[in-house]
């Protein structure tokens, strides 16, 4: 059952119009801005904001098309919602707050209670269950409400900012259960976000969002490595790698290694930002850890910068100011030295 | 808040002092000049028994409809905004401001046997207000759900409404969302509510009296009984304000978390 949209509607000063489909099993990532239309988005496949005209349609249900035709009601939709306040209701303990949905379902309490405590053990807060909201730390909450969104059987899963409210420490190990969790679930996925690194670890394709407009959509790893305009590569316009850690030398998927500075062991996502390379004509002398001589692959305009697309082991690009490129005399198909120094590469538990 | 020190001390604490002593004082009174040694015998009479039955009636009676009337229209005034819910406010909380004597009065000419409605509630189903305890339930409402309302409708408006919209997504249809999200949420508000309006019906007086009489047995609550005690047995005047005055003490107690603790 796919998730297909075509949205039309506005929103104080914000005109959304989104045309995307969402696959069963796939993970859509929605990033953008902020006010860049993403929770109105959500808000209107969850049925919480009806449709100027369009479409919204699981499968063969149609959900909304415009005020002229039937609107099926939030409640009727099955949809899966992490709201990015994540609204656990605060007079319910985090075991109430799950079974909340079975027993509306229908499900008897003791069955509701026994199925949210299933759920809160897979999420990873069993022990947290009689706990009220405000007792919760700020990834025991998030992991209590993906948890009652999954209790409920949704059709589909809306995740807005799911990581939004944890700290750095305890975003590493939720996004990596979400992940998992998002893997688990059958139907269409879709997530809002700002940060490129959880839309990297967590979707299969992105799509950016400009003032209401999704402006460049795509796998993840194109969006990644070839956004279109200046907005999606300030946003997503990252290099990401993956490999394994030892010793802090990351030995990168396919070939090549680079020298890190305080990294885990083990299997790692690490992400460098391609103002952090540095494109020279001979061999910089100084304290880069990491310098290797690259092809030039491509150049590709992005805004008022151009990203230079190296080759070799190391498929990175830097992205310099249309002024380099002429001083370095880089066109493509010449070799250029590239520096990237240790501490410039960020480097995640995968 | 600041420790005062100096002769600040001085100048807001006698002043302080003074003020609660307003306020001790009628208290100490009615506890000094108690004919302990009586009190039971007092609490006996029947008079005392039929005033409060009446009192507990009537109060509770207006507590209910005051719930039953009171909520949906908080519901409604909490809604939206216009001139009509507007002007509707205002003439739902005028008895907060009204002296109740006006109140009765006016309780008079809607509802007493010559008023507009009265008069056809009479010859339709010969029903008559004044000098029943529906009259006295009736003033009392018209003098406590005010009290409800203001609670409820400040508690809605202050009740986030996107925890409606997680239920909703959760699949709970708006019965169920009322019912399971926003009645529990809004709870001390509710609380506050009831508990002002029950006290304000029970201690209803004046409307009461103006409107539906002072007859024992049918429309003479505690506060009526009081009054009239307070021109033949002064002794028993005192008891029945201890009653009152405790009842009031108990439920400023119950309050305490909602108005009274210092923020």
């Amino acid at each position: 059952m796919n998730l297909e949209l075509d949205v039309h509607l506005r929103r104080a000063s914000l005109q959304l119009d989104v045309q995307l489909t969402v696959a069963a099993g796939d993970t859509v990532a929605i990033v953008g801005r902020h006010g860049a239309g993403k929770s109105s988005l959500l808000a209107a496949i969850a049925g919480l904001l009806p449709l100027e005209r369009g479409r919204v349609a699981l499968g063969a249900q149609v959900f909304d098309a415009g005020p002229a035709a039937p609107f099926v009601l939030p409640e009727a939709r099955r949809a899966g919602v992490m709201f990015q306040d994540l609204l656990l209701f605060p007079h319910r303990s985090a075991l109430d707050n799950v079974a909340f949905g079975p027993r509306v379902r229908g499900v008897g309490r003791e069955q509701a209670l026994a199925l949210a405590n299933e759920w809160l053990v897979r999420v990873g807060v069993g022990d947290r269950a009689q706990a009220l909201p405000s007792a919760l730390s700020g990834g025991q909450a998030q992991r209590v409400a993906l948890a009652r969104a999954l209790a409920n059987e949704p059709q589909l899963l809306l995740l807005d900012e799911p990581l939004s409210a944890v700290d750095a420490s305890a975003r590493l190990a939720l996004r990596r259960d979400l992940r998992a969790h998002l893997d688990a679930f059958a139907g269409p996925r879709l997530l809002v976000t700002h940060d490129a690194v959880d839309a990297f670890a967590l979707a299969d394709r992105i799509a950016v969002l400009e003032a209401g407009r999704i402006v460049q959509a795509g796998p993840v790893a194109e969006i990644c490595s070839r956004p279109r305009s200046r907005y999606v590569a300030d946003l997503v316009g990252l290099n990401f790698l993956r490999g394994e850690c030892a010793a802090g030398r990351l030995r990168v998927e396919g070939g090549g290694e680079l020298v890190v500075s305080q990294a885990p062991d083990g299997a790692v996502l690490a992400t460098v930002h391609p103002r952090a390379i540095a494109l020279y004509r001979s061999r910089p002398d100084g304290t880069p850890r990491n310098v290797w001589s690259a092809e030039i692959v491509a150049l590709e305009a992005a805004g008022d910068r151009v990203r230079v697309r190296l080759g070799g082991a190391l498929p990175l690009v830097a992205e310099v100011t249309p002024l380099a490129i002429a001083e370095l005399q880089l066109g493509v198909g010449g070799t250029v030295w590239v520096a990237l120094k240790a501490t410039e590469i960020a480097v995640f538990p995968a | 808040m600041t420790t005062l020190r100096g002769p600040v001390r001085w100048l807001i604490g006698v002043p302080a002092a003074a003020a609660v002593l307003l306020f001790a004082l009628p208290l100490f009174g009615i506890l000094l000049r108690m004919p302990w040694s009586r009190l039971g015998e007092q609490l006996m009479s029947p008079a005392v028994h039929d005033a409060m039955r009446l009192s507990l009636l009537s109060s509770c009676s207006a507590l209910a409809l005051a719930v039953a009337l009171g909520l949906p229209l908080a519901i409604w005034l909490a809604s939206g905004r216009s001139a009509l819910r507007t002007v509707a406010r205002i003439i739902v909380m005028l008895p907060i401001v009204l002296p109740p004597v006006v109140g009765g009065i006016a309780l008079l000419l809607a509802f007493g046997r010559a008023g507009i409605v009265g008069s056809w509630l009479d010859s339709t189903f010969g029903v008559t207000l004044p000098f029943s305890t529906a009259g006295a339930t009736l003033a009392a409402t018209y003098i406590g759900m005010p009290f409800f309302v203001l609670a409820v409708e400040a508690g809605l408006r202050a009740f986030d409404r996107r925890y409606l919209a997680a239920a909703a997504t959760l699949g709970a249809g708006p019965v169920r969302r009322f019912v399971t999200v926003t009645l529990p949420m809004i709870r001390p508000s509710l609380q506050a509510g009831a508990l002002l309006c029950w006290a304000r019906a029970l201690g209803e007086f004046c409307a009461t009296q103006t409107f539906a009489g002072n007859l024992q047995g049918s429309t003479r609550t505690l506060p009526l009984a009081c009054g009239v005690a307070m021109e033949s047995d002064p002794e028993l005047a005192i008891v029945l304000s201890l009653i009152l005055s405790s009842v009031s003490i108990v439920v400023l107690f119950l309050l305490r978390q909602r108005w009274l603790a210092p923020r």
